[in-house]
């Protein structure tokens, strides 16, 4: 499924704020068409890596690269040409409160795309019902949606435009197991569907053997370890091995198939 | 880019139609015309293919249209299939099938006379409803007021101090500004008029009885309605958005004797105060212009505002404070108790708040001097 074309390489990043370095010269490829998990301890920098590659928070040092073409090299408009190419979900759904389910998901269309309000319509449904909701939620608004919902929501919001990746901050948090689960298949229904290149921040062991093609592990500002499920269960590392072989990643593990 | 096409070859009343190019979101507007057209165009046909086997990329929004033109020939009766798909698009043709099955409900168009009646009758029902909410927030800070005297201990006296230090003291320099520079311009206006008919001294009367009974408690009310009304009403608002006032019910706190009794509390103490000191610098203002623009010595000033003014006249500005500062705090308060899930109910309660407590203030101000007059004052 993915090639080796790298969509997001980081190299040598460098972020910090005041006199904490919360990144110390990370390195990370994101291969195309791969659900890429990115893991690491509370407060070690995960969202903090994200939010630098979507450009929402600046660089000290180092070059990030994103479909081929580094951001800090662009222009306004050529920078919002490839933003138009990814989409983020956030970790709270940050959808738009004062607009409805449906008016979120067709707000980057609008924004983006000169479409008769008629496509602009039945794309926006079609995206909300390939992320599983039915038509009732189209008139509500974030208030009234239920945590998974927001998820779901976010998610078609995300996919509006098509993008080529898709940033995901900890999917599935905040959702029950049962809830979780059926989010993941969702994104790797969509990765499929869609041939996308996700980029996934998450606790969620679960999501990382379900979901994920590649792990990554930040700590200490870093990326230790790159690899699939199996070569972090083998790792002698010692943070990987509490936080796969921990007891929690422990009975997930028992799971596998060996 | 390249461009997008979909030819038809007719035989009979078979029709194949061949898509060629990147049908994407960059692209949909013309897309759509073309998928428009061919419908409209051989709408009559018995068999349509859709051959899509020189498309270069196919994303949601293509994909759709080839399923929109693909209904459109099977609600006509024709048979359509779409030929020529790549295996990761026949996945998501195959997505988009499903979709959009049951069509929107059509808008049902409103009788214009009802929706205004509607929107009438709502704002009416609205006002009564705002005015039985404050009449409960009123009961349950009195109950709260009665129960924190019964146990003073309960009383959250760094709370209070510290609203009072939001609402007062830092109040104090843009008040001791704004009632300085009403009270310049009301005497500078007096003077301007009063000067044709050789009264000057008179503006010391008008200016005096004026920024006492009413500019002064006021223009603070206005001030204070702006500045720490809609503080008020976002802070409870954004609470109420973020459940920390249900956190703090389910912790067994009362919302009224934790967030509205130390506010309201902090203003009815802090408003008095800063109409004693708006008035003042009011009386200054006016008397600096009386001097250095109306030739008035201040000890002239003086001698006229001693015998235009007694004790009443200071009175009647001050017994209003407390109780506007009460109607501004309850105002707010309730405003902020009834900000629902989004940010723009936040902004609109915000807003209606600020309007309301001002609106409000002015109508007591009436009721009071219909009182004052009524006895004597």
């Amino acid at each position: 499924m993915s090639s080796n074309t790298a969509v997001i390489s980081v190299r040598d990043l460098v972020v910090g704020f005041g006199d904490v370095t919360v990144l110390d010269h990370a390195t990370l490829d994101v291969f195309e068409g791969e659900i890429l998990g990115f893991v690491g301890g509370s407060g070690a920098g995960k969202s903090v890596l994200l939010r630098t590659i979507i450009g929402l928070l600046p660089k000290r040092h180092g070059a990030i690269e994103v479909l081929g073409t580094d951001l800090a090299a662009l222009g306004d408009r050529e920078r919002r040409s490839i933003e138009r190419r990814w989409g983020v979900l956030f970790q709270q759904g940050a959808l738009f409160s004062s607009l409805t389910a449906l008016q979120n998901v067709q707000f980057p269309m609008r924004e983006y795309l000169d479409l008769s309000p008629r496509l602009i319509d039945e794309i926006a449904l079609a995206k909300l019902e390939m992320v599983g909701l039915g038509a009732d939620v189209r008139g509500k608004f974030p208030a009234e949606l239920s945590g998974g919902m927001i998820k779901r929501v976010a998610l078609a919001r995300a996919l509006a435009l098509d993008p080529d990746i898709v940033f995901l901050d900890e999917p599935t948090s905040g959702l029950d197991p049962i809830g979780a689960a059926e989010f993941d298949q969702l994104i790797r229904t969509l990765q499929r569907t869609l041939g996308l290149s996700v980029f996934m921040v998450t606790h969620d062991l679960d999501s990382l053997h379900a979901v994920c093609d590649r792990i990554a592990v930040l700590s200490e500002g870093r990326v230790i370890a790159t690899g699939s499920i199996e070569t972090m269960l083998a790792s002698e590392h010692p943070w990987l091995k509490s936080y796969f072989r921990g007891h929690r990643g422990r009975q997930i593990g028992r799971r596998l198939p060996h | 880019m390249s461009l997008v096409s979909l030819t038809a070859e007719t035989e009979g009343e078979r029709v194949a139609l061949t898509a060629t190019g990147a049908w994407t979101a960059e692209r949909a507007a013309e897309l759509e015309r073309l998928v428009d057209e061919a419908t409209r165009r051989h709408g009559n046909a018995r068999s349509v293919d859709i051959d899509l086997a020189k498309l270069e990329r196919l994303d949601t929004f293509g994909a759709w249209l080839i399923e929109r033109l693909k209904r459109a020939f099977t609600v006509g009766g024709s048979t359509a299939r779409v030929v020529g798909l790549s295996d990761p698009d026949r996945v998501l043709l195959d997505e988009l099938r499903l979709v959009n099955q049951t069509p929107a409900p059509a808008a049902v168009a409103a009788n214009r006379v009802l929706v205004a009646l509607d929107s009438v009758g709502r704002a009416v029902a609205d006002i009564g409803w705002s005015l039985m909410l404050l009449a409960q927030l009123l009961g349950a800070l009195t109950a709260a007021m009665l129960r924190m005297i019964a146990r003073p201990s309960r009383l959250r006296l760094t709370s209070i101090v510290h609203h009072l230090e939001r609402v007062g003291w830092r109040a104090v320099p843009i008040i001791l500004l704004s009632t300085f520079l009403i009270g310049a311009i009301l005497a500078q206006q007096g003077i301007f008029r009063f000067r044709s008919i050789g009264m000057e001294i008179y503006v010391v009367d008008m200016v005096s009885v004026l920024v006492l009974r009413e500019v002064g408690v006021l223009i603070v009310c206005v001030m204070v309605a702006g500045r720490s009304g809609s503080a008020y009403t976002a802070e409870i608002g954004a609470m109420k958005m973020r459940e920390e006032i249900d956190a703090l019910r389910t912790m067994g706190l009362d919302p009224i004797e934790v967030l509205v009794l130390p506010r309201i509390v902090a203003l009815v103490i802090a408003v008095p105060l800063l109409t004693f000191l708006g008035s003042m610098a009011a009386l200054y203002g006016a008397g600096l212009v009386c001097w250095l623009y109306g030739g008035m010595a201040p000890d002239i000033f003086l001698e006229r505002l001693r015998a235009a003014i007694w004790l009443p006249t200071f009175e009647v500005g001050m017994i209003k404070a407390p109780f506007m500062a009460l109607m501004i705090g309850l105002v707010a308060c309730v405003e902020g108790f009834e900000v629902e899930g989004s940010t723009a109910s936040l902004g609109l309660k915000t807003t209606a708040s600020v309007v309301k407590s001002i609106f409000l203030v002015i109508a007591l101000d009436g009721v009071f001097a219909v009182f004052f007059a009524g006895i004597g004052m």
